[in-house]
């Protein structure tokens, strides 16, 4: 299990965990969380509706990838840790990180 | 004022679908869709992505599947209302209803499916205060008609493929286009990217990088748009109309305020024939929700043909249904 916070649009921070062992991408933990996310697309990194900012923490989790780029730079708002949380990972590298829910607030 | 027998409202793959099982009752359909092509989500998100879980194709691209949904419906002879949402729902005193889109069109139907997905895709829009203020008054999401355009100062933001698009189609009709975008450099298809760095070159186009829209000014009508730059000073440009282009996302809308029972964005259905709670409205597909819903595809297909036979006592209340299949004489003969 992994454990890492999650800010909503409104400010308010929750700390969540999950298991690092099955597969599941940040958007589906947000999702199962009953956190606004749309997840139009199922996971594809085509729609953008799983916008978040990383705020600590953004070392572990890498770069965004072309695709994922492809959906951020188009978006109306835009910060440097912005990441589809469709495409990251559950993993021992989310530990501690904490997020932040951008985008609209659906 | 278009009259149907059913008014379908979402042109996705189960509002297509549901022509189909409605042809087979004899009835007969119109579709109202947002977006300016049918397909939904398929053909708007993931044209070219294939799709696995469709009894009977091992594997079939989402456009694919569109077209040949289209394919199978031709027979039923289904009408469209594209580019347009349904803003009001009016029941009539006889049970009908008059829906009228956002283009004021009206159709008259005797059953309302509501097959819209995940709702209406709307453009997002920026953060800016007072950008309510300038909507339809200079600042525009869409480009419907070009020739508004002619002879016009207009700024376009945005950095995908439609905001290098329009930069490029536009040039040829505004006075003026600058196309503004917030890094040095465009992610959308590397040649209309180049076309656009070719004519800001031939001076064709204002293009500014590395910027942020900050600000709108304008009296009644919007005639100054504020920037700032990556150093975070501002500058103003004076324009006629400014198109942000940051995509699309899909929104419930209108449908909210329907008097249907919503639950996180859903509507809630009875599982007998997928009705929601208001007389002659039925829900279907990924719009709907009731307990152990699945948003697949085909789970949509199974509802629209349950919900035919339910619907079909409204179109025609003095007939009895009498059930056929396809195989027997084929599609023409419904």
């Amino acid at each position: 299990m992994v454990t890492f916070t999650v800010e909503d649009h409104a400010g308010n921070r929750q700390s969540i965990e999950a298991p690092d062992d099955m597969g599941l991408s940040l958007m589906e933990i947000l999702k199962a969380s009953e956190y606004p996310v749309l997840a139009t697309c199922g996971g594809m990194a085509l729609c953008a509706t799983c916008h978040i900012e990383v705020l600590e923490g953004k070392e572990g989790l890498g770069d965004a990838s072309d695709v994922e780029l492809d959906q951020l730079e188009a978006l109306p708002e835009y910060y440097p840790t912005s990441r589809l949380a469709c495409q990251i990972r559950i993993s021992e590298e989310l530990e501690g990180a904490v997020v932040k829910l951008r985008g609209e607030d659906n | 004022m278009i009259t149907t027998d059913i008014c379908i409202i979402g042109a996705g793959p189960v509002g297509l679908f549901a022509v189909f099982e409605a042809g087979l009752l004899k009835m007969r359909c119109h579709l109202i869709d947002a977006l300016p092509q049918v397909g939904g989500q398929l053909s708007e998100i993931y044209p070219q992505k294939p799709i696995y879980d469709i009894p009977g194709y091992p594997e079939v691209k989402a456009q694919e599947l569109v077209d040949n949904l289209m394919e199978q419906i031709k027979p039923f002879k289904p009408t469209f209302s594209l580019g347009e949402r349904v803003d009001h729902l009016s029941k009539q005193t006889d049970g009908s209803y008059i829906l009228t889109t956002s283009d004021k069109t009206q159709v008259h139907a005797q059953v309302v499916i509501i097959a819209g997905g995940l709702g209406c895709f709307e453009p997002r829009k920026p953060v800016l205060e007072n950008l309510a203020e300038f909507e339809g008054k200079g600042v525009t999401y869409m480009v419907k008609n070009p020739e508004q355009f002619r002879d016009k100062k207009v700024i376009l933001a945005g950095g995908g493929d439609s905001a290098l698009d329009w930069a490029i189609y536009l040039s040829d009709i505004a006075e003026k286009v600058t196309l503004v975008h917030r890094n040095e450099t465009f992610r959308g298809a590397p040649d209309s990217a180049s076309k656009v760095f070719n004519l800001a070159n031939e001076g064709k186009i204002d293009l500014i990088l590395s910027a942020n829209l900050k600000k709108l000014g304008g009296n009644g009508h919007l005639d100054t748009v504020y920037l700032e730059d990556k150093s975070k000073s501002q500058f103003s440009i004076e324009t006629d109309y400014l198109i942000p282009l940051f995509g699309l996302s899909p929104k419930l809308g209108p449908i909210a305020d329907w008097g249907l029972t919503i639950d996180r964005n859903a509507i809630e259905v009875d599982t007998r024939d997928y009705s929601t709670g208001v007389d002659r409205i039925f829900a279907i597909g990924d719009i709907n929700t009731y307990p152990g819903k699945l948003k697949l595809i085909l789970c949509g297909f199974h509802e629209a043909a349950i919900m035919m036979h339910s619907a079909f006592k409204f179109v025609y209340p003095d007939q009895k249904l009498s059930f056929k299949y396809t195989t027997v004489n084929g599609v023409n003969s419904f």
